[in-house]
């Protein structure tokens, strides 16, 4: 468990102020923040890398504030990997345990459980440079195993990767933290990466924590613009993926199903766009596979666009254009249709 | 046909303006150098080195030049290193004054540690009490080499460190490193081709003083002075072949470590 009292970071140009932070044991914590929002620099500080104004650091019930990094236990994953480029794959592993004078027997098996784990057996003789980026984060993330960490910290660990090995590396962060009960903080800008990964989420915006809470609570009662403004562009759903009898991917939230194209399964989220659903009076005959119908509950005048939040009973927000809005001729309490590709429906 | 050729030239002007005005240059670094080694037969040249007085005087400026290397690397290393870590108030100033004894003329340096290491000051007297003089002895050569070369050593290592990236130290740390242990496990094996290359700077030039050593130190005589005593006592003809002796020592080890550090560069 890690607690972070008071925590008061002086960035230069602005403050981390008042960082109230408690991480339980084996929790996945995610911390959700804009592009400059200091995210990197809190690592820093939690770790001991970055010297802290005022605060207080706990770590499994001891205060760590004045300890040196090294004494602290604190794993450290950076964005861009930073792997010490004059050593092997494997002597990045164990360069922790050598530190630490471990016999060699230990470092040898350290090293292939963690290649094994990371599945980067195959890369142990090479050099950093001559791996991929996805090769790298995972021998990043194995280096800062191998002393384990009473928490690890990840620095937008999906970030620089392109979006296929990004899919991969989350999963293979969801299994590091189940199979070691890792306790885990990892900031993030990406809303989408937040909600599939976080146990809960912290969000941090102009240098406070403006709200701590599940994915759900985040996103359906967001306290910040930064959060509003993303779940309203993005109609999120938790929900179960299952196959239907007729080998259809079907999406479940309660007691509305729609389709789906995905390879994932389990409890998960889906989003579709605002833009991307059709709205319209009577049933549309289409290739579209989703048609709901609903209620419009609220109806928000955006100059060129209308926003319509259509209750089916799960609330979709849609964007429709002034003149497609006039032609409908819809108002408040009104019934519609609304109509959306499987494709549109993003999930993860 | 003549149209075109004009035509290419033309379009390549400021290349070829360039090309001739780098070539004056280069044969003005060339030339000098080679007239030297190919104006004394093979045969001088072996007999000149098996005079003691030579072979003393070039064994003497190799090793003190690389005396001061040795204390170049141990004072000035650290330096670099902290020099490229923190900024502070002042530290441009710190930089200039590194870079003072390559802008100095030679002579004034050697006055002025003539100065501060003769037995007048109380640094000289503190080393004189030791057993260390600096006045017509090898480790007057050794200061002297020192304080000219030692810029060299400290610039390289410092722009070496630069580019270590300090976020490698940060994970160093994190994974149970000391400062200690991160400097000498991933800081310095990171910076050590800027080392190297600074180290072969600093001996070169080392080697290649003269002002300053004739200030402290005329005698044990090391190879640059003997080749200007032997041109003023004796005139060019003797002093020609030691000339080029010294000259083929500096090339065949400045070419050496050169081509060393450059593969090491690159594995």
């Amino acid at each position: 468990m890690i607690e972070i009292k008071n925590l008061t970071v002086d960035l230069g140009s602005f403050l981390l102020k008042d960082i109230n932070l408690k991480v339980e044991k084996g929790e996945y914590f995610i911390i959700l923040g804009p592009t400059g929002a200091g995210k990197t620099i809190l690592l820093e500080s939690i770790a001991g890398l970055y010297p802290i104004k005022s605060g207080e650091i706990w770590l499994d019930g001891k205060e760590v504030t004045a300890l040196e990094p090294e004494k602290r236990g604190i794993g450290f994953v950076y964005q861009d990997y930073v792997l010490f480029p004059h050593l092997s794959v494997k002597d990045n592993l164990i360069f922790g345990l050598r530190q630490r004078g471990r016999p060699k027997e230990e470092m040898q098996r350290v090293a292939e459980w963690l290649a094994d784990l990371l599945g980067v057996s195959h890369l142990l003789q090479r050099r950093p440079d001559t791996l991929s980026g996805g090769e790298r984060q995972k021998v990043a993330l194995a280096r800062a195993l191998s002393v384990s960490p009473g928490v690890l910290l990840v620095d937008e660990p999906l970030s620089a990767l392109d979006p296929q090995t990004r899919e991969g590396m989350q999963q293979e962060l969801r299994h590091i933290h189940q199979q070691l009960e890792a306790t885990i903080i990892h900031v993030t800008h990406d809303f989408e990466e937040a909600i599939a990964l976080g146990d809960r989420i912290a969000v941090l915006n102009e240098g406070r924590i403006v709200q701590v809470g599940t994915p759900e609570q985040i996103f359906r009662h967001p306290d910040s613009e930064f959060v509003a403004r993303f779940s309203m562009t993005h109609n999120i759903f938790a929900g179960e993926v299952h196959q239907s009898s007729d080998g259809h991917t079907l999406f479940a939230i309660d007691d509305t199903e729609f389709e789906v194209v995905t390879e994932l399964s389990g409890k998960l989220h889906a989003s579709v766009r605002p833009e991307d659903i059709l709205v319209s009076k009577e049933p549309l005959i289409s290739s579209a596979r989703n048609s709901l119908k609903g209620t419009i509950t609220s109806i928000s005048d955006r100059g060129s666009t209308i926003h319509l939040t259509v209750s089916t009973p799960l609330d979709f927000v849609c964007i429709v254009t002034r003149r497609s809005f006039d032609e409908l001729n819809i108002e408040k309490g009104g019934e519609v249709y609304i109509t959306f590709k499987a494709s549109s429906v993003h999930v993860f | 046909m003549i149209g075109q050729i004009w035509r290419w030239l033309a379009q390549r002007r400021l290349t070829i303006t360039f090309l001739l005005l780098g070539t004056i240059i280069l044969l003005f670094i060339f030339v000098p150098l080679t007239k030297t080694l190919f104006s004394s037969s093979p045969s001088l040249l072996w007999e000149t080195l098996l005079e003691g007085e030579v072979i003393s005087s070039i064994w003497l400026t190799l090793y003190t030049a690389l005396l001061a290397t040795v204390v170049g690397l141990v004072l000035g290393v650290p330096l670099a290193y902290f020099l490229a870590r923190h900024s502070f108030r002042g530290k441009r100033f710190v930089e200039a004054l590194i870079d003072v004894p390559i802008v100095v003329p030679h002579t004034a340096a050697g006055i002025a540690l003539l100065f501060v290491f003769g037995q007048n000051f109380v640094i000289g007297r503190a080393f004189h009490s030791i057993g260390i003089d600096f006045v017509l002895s090898v480790p007057g050569i050794v200061i002297a080499m020192l304080f000219v070369s030692v810029p060299f050593l400290i610039n390289s290592a410092k722009q070496g460190f630069e580019k270590v990236d300090e976020r490698l130290e940060k994970v160093a740390r994190t994974l149970g490193a000391s400062p200690w242990q991160t400097f000498f496990r991933v800081s310095l094996p990171l910076a050590k081709g800027s080392i190297f290359g600074g180290s072969v700077m600093m001996w070169a030039r080392g080697i290649s003083e003269f002002g300053a050593v004739l200030v402290l130190c005329s005698y044990p005589t090391i190879a640059p002075i003997l080749v200007y005593t032997r041109l003023e006592e004796y005139g060019l003809n003797y002093a020609l072949p030691v000339a080029s002796i010294l000259i083929i020592i500096c090339l065949v080890v400045f070419v050496g470590l050169r081509s060393f550090a450059y593969r090491k560069e690159k594995t």
